[in-house]
């Protein structure tokens, strides 16, 4: 069950209408290692992962659902008052043609969301390592969005992300050390 | 219901909510594997309270800020009311 909350994890503000930038942080929405696929891979792992860290990938499963909302709403600021040429101008005329301003779970090619970018292994140490690569990755990105750009609110919301991803990637390497010993306590006994 | 006023209290009581959010986001998320440490969890539980007391302050004056149950209403119905997150 989840419960909605009527806020942002974290102040969105961007300071002009760019749809370029827009379209570079569809990557984030609905690309490999973006904020969608993050949510449904650590959510889908949850239950077959071992007792001990299913918290943790329900709480950062439920933490990217959040960040994909702050990502939607960087695309919604940054593109409701762009014009149709602005918007064609920025390589985003093929979405204006089949859904207006609307967003869609596309990366920044316009390539649509597919599950096969995630994976569940059944193997804790399988999953939690595709899991820790996904963070990497996801970091990587929001570097490169971060020097893409010259809005120094829009890198703002970007950094709050990146360092997300940080902190996600260090708790996901904890829970692997805690399979470990897990495994090796029982080897003891 | 009129609208509501988005001053510049708004915006700093809801960042003062989201620190306290992200406070807690943050020793959850430690705590999933640290479990026992009781200076977290003591942390934990204290900034839960403070953060209770600043979401009904919050609600009060601004609207619900959970859906189902979890936010009082008062009359009419507030939670659809505008403006949503990426709105503001």
């Amino acid at each position: 069950m989840w419960v909605y909350e009527k806020k942002l994890q974290y102040p969105v503000r961007v300071s002009k209408c760019d749809p370029r930038m827009a379209k570079f942080l569809l990557e984030q929405y609905g690309g490999a290692d973006g904020e969608l696929a993050a949510a449904l891979r650590y959510l889908n792992q949850r239950y077959t992962i071992p007792d001990k860290v299913v918290g943790l990938l329900n709480d950062i499963g439920t933490e990217e659902f959040a960040h994909l909302e702050m990502i939607a709403t960087m695309i919604y600021k940054l593109t409701k008052d762009a014009t149709v040429e602005q918007l064609e101008a920025a390589g985003l005329g093929a979405n204006y043609a089949q859904r207006d301003h609307a967003m869609f779970y596309v990366n920044a090619d316009g390539v649509p969301w597919t599950a096969a970018y995630i994976q569940a292994k059944g193997d804790p140490l399988a999953d939690l390592y595709e899991d820790i690569a996904a963070e990497e990755k996801a970091r990587a990105t929001y570097q490169w969005l971060i020097d893409m750009t010259d809005d120094v609110d829009l890198q703002d919301g970007l950094k709050f992300l990146r360092e997300r991803e940080v902190v996600h990637a260090m708790r996901f390497k904890e829970a692997v050390e805690i399979i470990k010993a897990d495994r090796e306590a029982k080897k003891v006994f | 219901m009129s609208e509501k006023q988005l001053d510049a209290n708004y915006y700093a009581k809801l960042l003062e909510l989201q620190q306290l959010d992200f406070a807690l986001l943050e020793l959850n998320l430690y705590l999933d594997t640290h479990p026992n440490d009781m200076q977290a969890v003591t942390q934990f539980n204290q900034l839960a309270q403070k953060r209770q007391q600043c979401a009904y302050h919050f609600e009060h004056q601004y609207g619900p800020l959970m859906n189902y149950g979890h936010s009082y209403s008062k009359f009419p119905w507030q939670w659809s009311e505008a403006p949503w997150p990426w709105q503001v």
